[in-house]
C-alpha cells in the first residue's frame, strides 16, 4: 500500500507526500494491531487459562480451584510451580470410562450427523445450482433465512414435533402406519434429526458454491460420449464439489462434537455427549479444574479438523484474489 | 442449463424447504393455541401474547439481550472489518499465521469450549459477571463472524479506485472513507446484522459469562423450556422470528435497491 503512494507520487509532490506516508504507516500498524490484541487478549489468552486452571486441584472456594504457575511468585516461584503441577484431572479422565464414552460418542454421532446432513443437503444445492439464474438468489435467501432465527428456537420446535404425544406421532397414528406411538425424543435418534436440521445452511452454502461455478458442459459431453447420467455425477460433479463437500463438512462436524443444546434438549439425561458432559461438570459439579480438562482434550482432539478447515478458508482467500 | 432444470432438483428443493420451515411454521400456528397443550389444537388465540407482556422476568430478559446485541454488534463490526482489511490487505505482516487463526477458529470453536475459556479469564482478572461481560464474549465471537463477510466483499473490491483517489491527493484516510467505506457498506451492515442475530440467539456462551441480574432471553427461554414447552414460549419465539423476519427483508430491500443504484452509476459512468 505504501508503495502504491509512493511510487504514484511524482517527484514534485515527494515533500507532500512524506507526512503522507508517515500517517499511513501509523494508520497500517493501527488497523492490524487493534483487532490482533483483541483477538490476542480474548481468544488466545483465555485458552492459556484453561490450560493452566486444567492442571491445578479442586478447592472449595471461589473461583474454586487453587491457583497453580503464578507470576506473582517470581520467576524462581514459577518454576517451582511446575513441580506442582497436578495432572490428576487428566489421569481422572483416563481412568474414568465416562469421559472416554462422551469423547467417542460424541465422534460417532457428530460423523454419522455429517455424513446424513451431507446425503439431505446435496440435493437441495444441486436443484439450486441448476435452478434459472433469475430464481436463485430467491432460493438463496431462503437457505440462509432459517440461519437467522435462532438455534434454540429451530431446536425447541423440534420438540413438539418428536414427543410422544407430538405432530409427527399424531400424523402417523390418524393415518394409520403405525399402532404404538413412536418413541423419538430422547434418543440418539433426536440428536441426528436436531444435528442435521441446525446444521443443514452450513452444509449446503458451500456446496451450492462449488457447484455453481461447475461447467455444466462437461456432464453434457460425458453424456454424448455414452455416459450414464448417474456415471457422469460421480466421475465429473461429485469431484468437482469435492472443495464444498470438505468445507460443508468442517463447518458441521466441528461444532456438532461439542454441540450442548440438541443433546441437552433432544437427547435428553440418557444420552451421552462431550459437550453436555463438560456443561455439567462446570454448572453442576462446579469442578473448574475437571472441565477445563475436558475443554483441553476437546480441542486437541478437534485440532486436526481445525486446521483443515482453516486451510480450506486461506485457501479460499487465495483464489478469490 | 435451464432445460436441465429436472423434476429430480424440484423435488428436492421443495422437500428441503419443506424440512428447513416446516417446524418453524407450527411454531407460529401452535403459538395462537388456544389451548395449553402445545400440540392439540383448541382455537385461535392471542392471550399467550398477552400473558407474555406481563411476564416480567421475560421482558427484562429482552431489553438485556437488545442492549447487548446492539453493542456487542457495533463494536464487533468495527473490529471485524479492521479485521477483514488486515487479512486482505497486508499479506506480509509478522504474526501473520496466528491472526488468520485466530479469525477462521472461533467459526467452527465449540461454544462450549468458548465460553469456558472467556469465563476462566474473567475470573483471573477479576471481573465481576454481568452485562459488560457478556458483551465483552459476544464482541470476540462475533467479530470473526463480520471479519469473514467484510473479507469476501474486500477481495472482490477493485483496487484501481483507490489508487485512482490517491493519485489525485487523496490522503489514505481520506480514501478509504470516501472510496473504499462506501463500496463495502454493504457487507458491513450485512456483518452487523450477522452479529447481532448471532448475539440474540446465543445461549451457550452468555450462560457461561454472564452473572447475576444480566439474564439473556436465551437463557429465559432455556430455563422455561427445561420446566416444559408452554404457548407462551412459541409466543416469545414468533415475536423474536418476526423481527428477525422484518429485519432481514428490510435489509435485503436495501441492499437490492443500493446495488440497481450502483449498477445504474457505473454505466453512466461508463457512457459519460
Amino acid at each position: 500500500m505504501t508503495n502504491i503512494a509512493a511510487t504514484a507520487a511524482p517527484s514534485a509532490k515527494t515533500a507532500a507526500a512524506l507526512p503522507t506516508r508517515v500517517v499511513k504507516g501509523f494508520v497500517d500498524r493501527l488497523v492490524i494491531i487493534i483487532p490482533y490484541l483483541w483477538l490476542l487478549f480474548f481468544f488466545l489468552v483465555p485458552f492459556i487459562i484453561v490450560f493452566k486452571i486444567s492442571l491445578s486441584q479442586t478447592a472449595i472456594s471461589m473461583p474454586p480451584y487453587t491457583p497453580v504457575l503464578d507470576f506473582k511468585d517470581g520467576v524462581s516461584g514459577f518454576f517451582a510451580g511446575f513441580r506442582a503441577l497436578n495432572f490428576d484431572n487428566y489421569t481422572w479422565l483416563t481412568q474414568d470410562a465416562l469421559y472416554f464414552n462422551a469423547y467417542v460418542t460424541s465422534l460417532i454421532i457428530a460423523g454419522i450427523s455429517t455424513i446424513l446432513t451431507l446425503i439431505v443437503g446435496y440435493p437441495i444445492a444441486y436443484g439450486m445450482a441448476r435452478a434459472p439464474a433469475t430464481i436463485r438468489p430467491t432460493l438463496l435467501m431462503l437457505v440462509i433465512l432459517p440461519f437467522w432465527t435462532s438455534f434454540l428456537i429451530r431446536v425447541y420446535a423440534w420438540i413438539g414435533i418428536l414427543k410422544p404425544e407430538g405432530l409427527l406421532n399424531q400424523v402417523l397414528l390418524a393415518t394409520g402406519l403405525i399402532s404404538q406411538p413412536l418413541v423419538i425424543l430422547n434418543t440418539y435418534t433426536a440428536i441426528f434429526i436436531g444435528i442435521v436440521y441446525s446444521y443443514l445452511p452450513f452444509m449446503v452454502l458451500p456446496l451450492y458454491s462449488s457447484l455453481e461455478k461447475m461447467d455444466y458442459s462437461l456432464i453434457e459431453a460425458a453424456q454424448d460420449l455414452g455416459c450414464p447420467q448417474t456415471g457422469a455425477f460421480w466421475k465429473i460433479t461429485f469431484p468437482l464439489s469435492l472443495p464444498g463437500v470438505v468445507a460443508g463438512c468442517l463447518l458441521v462436524f466441528i461444532p456438532a462434537v461439542g454441540e450442548f443444546v440438541i443433546p441437552d434438549l433432544l437427547g435428553g439425561s440418557q444420552t451421552l455427549m462431550i459437550g453436555k458432559t463438560l456443561w455439567n461438570e462446570f454448572f453442576s459439579n462446579r469442578d473448574w479444574p475437571v472441565s477445563s480438562a475436558v475443554a483441553v482434550i476437546l480441542l486437541l482432539v478437534l485440532t486436526i479438523p481445525i486446521m483443515f478447515f482453516q486451510q480450506a478458508q486461506a485457501k479460499a482467500q487465495e483464489q478469490g484474489r | 442449463m435451464n432445460a436441465t432444470w429436472s423434476r429430480f432438483n424440484i423435488t428436492s428443493i421443495v422437500l428441503g424447504f419443506a424440512f428447513l420451515y416446516l417446524p418453524i411454521v407450527l411454531l407460529i400456528v401452535f403459538s395462537f393455541n388456544e389451548s395449553k397443550l402445545v400440540t392439540v389444537w383448541g382455537g385461535f388465540s392471542t392471550k399467550w401474547y398477552v400473558s407474555l407482556f406481563h411476564n416480567q422476568g421475560l421482558m427484562d430478559a429482552t431489553w438485556v439481550t437488545a442492549r447487548v446485541g446492539v453493542i456487542s454488534a457495533t463494536v464487533a463490526t468495527v473490529l471485524g472489518t479492521l479485521a477483514a482489511i488486515t487479512l486482505t490487505r497486508y499479506t506480509r505482516f509478522r504474526g501473520r499465521l496466528l491472526f488468520s487463526g485466530m479469525v477462521f477458529a472461533p467459526l467452527v470453536m465449540p461454544e462450549v469450549i468458548t465460553g469456558l475459556s472467556l469465563l476462566l479469564l474473567f475470573v483471573a482478572v477479576g471481573l465481576d459477571r454481568g452485562f459488560f461481560t457478556v458483551t465483552l464474549a459476544h464482541i470476540t465471537f462475533t467479530m470473526c463472524f463480520v471479519a469473514v463477510v467484510v473479507q469476501s466483499r474486500l477481495v472482490s473490491f477493485d483496487r484501481s479506485l483507490e489508487e485512482a483517489a490517491m493519485d489525485l491527493g487523496a490522503p489514505p484516510v481520506k480514501t478509504f472513507f470516501q472510496i473504499t467505506l462506501p463500496v463495502i457498506l454493504p457487507a458491513i451492515i450485512s456483518g452487523w446484522m450477522l452479529a447481532f442475530t448471532l448475539s440474540l440467539d446465543d445461549l451457550v456462551i452468555a450462560s457461561f459469562t454472564s452473572g447475576p441480574g444480566a439474564t439473556t432471553l436465551p437463557m429465559k427461554i432455556y430455563s422455561q423450556v427445561r420446566l416444559g414447552v408452554t404457548p407462551e414460549i412459541n409466543a416469545a419465539c414468533t415475536i423474536l422470528i418476526a423481527v428477525v423476519a422484518v429485519g432481514v427483508i428490510i435489509a435485503s430491500i436495501a441492499n437490492k435497491r443500493r446495488e440497481i443504484q450502483r449498477q445504474l452509476d457505473e454505466q453512466a459512468a461508463q457512457r459519460g
